[in-house]
């Protein structure tokens, strides 16, 4: 057991500041547990988002030493015997109170995107798919929208463009309907128009802080602006459409 | 007194509470069906419990072994069950499962699939065949997932970090909810005349549980001060697999899937117990040597299955059994261990978020090194009875479905069994709904007085001068559960516990919250804790009530089924005083073809001789 310090974002829409907490730690811990412990001995109406406690949920998402990280999956021992652990909630997001942000810009988003459109059931009554076909949908599909890509991105967060892009969580969304076998919809041109895959600048930093491992980028976002291309950039696409008159 | 009409107020023709598995899908059904429906829940949309399922949903589709159809299903389900469970529930149950399965993946669900690209189905424990339609170990992720998505599409409303307080009733109907917003902490009036609950289990009553804060009996507690039964509640699946260090996971799910694919239990000794541990009625179709159960993970279908897959209640005994006599893992479990059963390209493909999560939080390579596991309360086969084609409780307008509904199970709940209930029910439930709404005269209204007591009653946490801190009661709740309503019960701790149980109730009276109702956790605990302790005394009356050991109620003082008990369920209401009384009441002949085919034998099933 030993004695750590934090400093903990408390405030509301209005403004805040950091308070200093100490408690005891006991190995094994992870920052939730911390938080928890001093709700319970120093502040009990601290207000933080939880559930699962195990990187499931995607719900304890805050910034921790200046990066997003899921509180519930930061062992306390990855820091610094003596480090002090600042911690306060996503700065892209408007604050609801101390660590919660007001997320609804990302349920927006997802109510934004057609649902899937797919083709017909078979005549024995069955979807047939292969599972090297969906190996790469499923990996989208991990996605536990922590929302800590969209917390990340700069076009969100620095260039304030929430307006025109949608951001990786949902850039990758877009990318499982795309790519699924079973979809019939024609997803590039609101790709492009709607949700604005041209702002991403590529920089990785999703990527690099999703818990899930998702290549955000790699798989999803760079293939999604190679279609556009493709479609709208590719000389020889663009006689196809003009003779098929087709989108 | 306030006038309640300046209370805000949202109509709804059905309001759900809880947006997991079986919340979403009753919503879906409800407004496919053309009903206004809203959707209320505690957190936000999404991080339901269905996300932490990790094995699977179990439906008797036939895609990796031919010989399963809805038969088997049901009879899995009753022997799991221990024959306690509603038959018909059980039936409509195998029946419906896989059109429910199947008509997911129109929504976007992608299971991971067989080689002619059909959903596969993966082994678990008491399914005789492998039967969980599957994604990796995080189906339940695409369960809601799915249901999420689907849901936003059909002009549901969800209402989220939206808690209930209690239901506003108009003549014994229902006529609506009180509710208020966790962020402002303002209070919101819902006038619906028919309302489904979902809110899952009461698991935070105990200390060592996979359930997370939410799971504090809501339904349990609004349905039961509404007039409604609860019913065999002391069922309380303790999970086999938890993990039990480091402390601060103690109980966090470790998902039977790890011994679906091969895994094996192990105690100190290097000895695998469960060899040991075959109940009578299953040790015919259970492997007896090693050398057989190692067949049968080779694919060999006349071996039999390993007694690592028996189901959760024999499971989870076995286990404590060896760390009391001195068997245990260093930090008192058992050793689960894959590593020496497959290789670990195969461990990190089918259960890539076990090895994450051990990797993470304990530090411990599964595809080289043992888990210790031991039991963490997981699930409740009791709760809101309902009957079992409309999922309506006895109140009129009210509807269970899920975990806080009750029947499926019986006495134990088969892995696998969970989501497929959310599916099943859920979607039946709203159906159910749409059918009492249409033969429904008038509209319930939500009387002032009533709603206006109840907003006294949780403001007084906020306003009084003194009072104790909510936590401290909630911690000595889990105490007193761990203690007196454990995985293995006796009457006179079960006495003594709900002594204990009375005394907490006054003190939760009591309590005092941080006076500022905007996001405080303190005030939610204050609330909630209402609903935990009704769940906590049914559960333990119940428990003293059933004296005999079956399923996952396990007495120390009536070892063993008995004959007399299996012909009543616990039924728990509050009585006119306020009071809880609990009758034991008589349970109806089982139909006869249902019982021919639960009591088949599983050559004659096979062979479709029943």
């Amino acid at each position: 057991m030993s004695e750590r310090h934090f400093r903990v974002w408390r405030g509301d829409s209005e403004g805040g500041e950091f308070v200093d907490y100490t408690i005891d730690v006991e190995p094994g811990m992870v920052v939730l547990d911390c938080i928890h412990r001093i709700q319970a001995q120093h502040a009990e109406d601290l207000a933080c988002r939880w559930n699962c406690k195990a990187g499931k949920c995607g719900s304890c998402s805050m910034e921790i030493n200046g990066k997003p990280k899921l509180s519930c999956m930061t062992r306390m021992n990855t820091f610094g015997p003596d480090e002090t652990i600042t911690i306060q909630p996503m700065k892209t997001f408007p604050v609801v109170r101390d660590l919660v942000s007001d997320v609804s810009f990302n349920y927006r988003q997802n109510a934004r995107i057609r649902p899937l459109k797919p083709r017909p059931r078979g005549k024995d009554g069955e979807h047939r798919m292969y599972q090297e076909d969906v190996d790469r949908v499923q990996e989208f599909r991990k996605c536990i929208e922590c929302f800590l890509c969209q917390d990340v991105c700069h076009v969100l967060r620095d260039q304030d463009a929430m307006e025109r892009f949608t951001g990786p969580r949902f850039m990758i969304r877009l990318a499982s309907l795309e790519m699924h076998p079973l979809d019939t919809d024609d997803r590039v041109p609101e790709i492009r128009d709607e949700f604005g895959s041209g702002l991403c600048n590529i920089t990785r930093c999703c990527t690099e802080v999703c818990p899930e491992h998702i290549g955000i980028t790699d798989n999803a976002i760079i293939p999604l602006k190679e279609r556009v291309v493709d479609r709208y950039y590719d000389p020889l696409m663009w006689l196809m459409r003009k003779i098929t008159g087709r989108k | 007194m306030r006038d309640i009409n300046e209370l805000q107020t949202i109509e709804h023709d059905v309001l759900v509470v809880g947006a997991g598995g079986a919340g979403l899908r009753a919503a879906i059904e409800a407004s496919r069906l053309g009903l206004s429906t809203g959707v209320i829940m505690k957190s936000l949309l999404g991080k339901a419990h269905t996300v932490m399922a990790e094995g699977g949903m179990a439906a008797a589709l036939g895609n990796v072994d031919d010989r399963d159809n809805w038969k088997v299903h049901f009879r899995d389900t009753m022997r799991g069950g221990k024959f306690l469970n509603v038959w018909r529930m059980a039936e409509i149950h195998a029946k419906d499962a896989p059109e429910r399965v199947r008509e997911l993946e129109d929504w976007g669900a992608v299971f991971d699939r067989t080689r002619d690209g059909l959903i596969n189905q993966r082994n678990f424990g008491g399914h005789r065949f492998p039967r969980l339609a599957h994604v990796g170990d995080r189906t339940g992720l695409e369960l809601i997932r799915t249901l999420q998505d689907a849901g936003v599409h059909n002009g549901i409303d969800f209402h989220m970090e939206c808690i209930g307080v209690d239901l506003a009733l108009d003549g014994g109907r229902v006529a609506g909810m009180l509710a208020y917003w966790r962020d402002t902490g303002r209070f919101v009036l819902f006038k619906a005349p028919a309302v489904i609950f979902a809110t899952g289990g009461a698991g935070k009553a105990w200390r060592v549980t996979s359930n997370s804060w939410e799971y504090t009996g809501d339904g349990f507690g609004m349905a039961y001060r509404a007039g409604a039964e609860l019913m065999d509640m002391e069922f309380n699946q303790f999970h086999p697999t938890g993990m039990v260090w480091p402390p601060s996971v103690r109980g966090t799910l470790v998902t039977e899937g790890v011994r679906g694919e091969g895994g094996i239990l192990k105690n100190s000794e290097g000895v695998r117990f469960m060899f040991d541990n075959i109940p009578e009625r299953f040790a015919a179709e259970t492997a007896d040597s090693v050398e057989e159960a190692a067949r049968w993970l080779e694919g060999d279908r006349d071996a039999r299955r390993p007694p690592e897959l028996l189901t959760r209640d024999v499971v989870a005994r076995a286990i404590r059994k060896e760390v009391k006599e001195g068997r245990g893992s260093p930090h008192g479990g058992a050793f689960l261990d894959i590593a020496t059963q497959q290789p670990a390209d195969f461990i990190k493909r089918k259960l890539p978020s076990m090895y994450h999560q051990f990797k993470e939080l304990a530090e411990v390579d599964i595809t080289a090194e043992p888990m210790e596991v031991g039991p963490t309360l997981h699930y409740y086969m009791g709760g809101i009875r309902v009957d079992a084609i409309t999922q309506m409780t006895n109140v009129p307008g009210l509807f269970a479905a899920g975990e806080c509904g009750t029947g499926l199970h019986g006495a134990n709940r088969l892995g696998g069994n969970s989501l497929s209930d959310l599916i099943v029910f859920g979607a039946r439930a709203g159906q159910g709904a749409k059918q009492y709404l249409d033969s429904l005269s008038g509209t319930p209204q939500p009387q002032g007085d009533h709603v206006n007591d109840l907003i006294d009653e949780v403001v007084g946490f906020l306003n009084r001068e003194e009072g104790e801190n909510p936590y401290v009661v909630v911690d000595d709740l889990q105490v007193a559960m761990e203690e007196h309503v454990g995985i293995v019960r006796e009457g006179r701790e079960l006495e003594e516990g709900i002594e204990k149980l009375a005394g907490l109730v006054e003190r939760a009276k009591r309590v005092k919250a941080h006076p500022s109702s905007q996001y405080n956790p303190g005030w939610n605990t204050c609330i909630d804790l209402r609903n935990l302790l009704v769940s906590a005394e049914a559960t333990a009356r119940s428990a003293l009530s059933r004296q005999e050991s079956r399923g996952a109620h396990t007495r120390l003082d009536f070892e063993g089924e008995r004959e007399d008990q299996l012909k009543y369920n616990n039924v728990v209401v509050q009585a006119s005083d306020g009071s809880m009384d609990l009758r034991q009441e008589a349970r109806p002949e089982p139909p006869e073809e249902l019982a021919r085919i639960a009591h088949a034998s599983i050559e004659d099933l096979e062979a479709n001789r029943v």
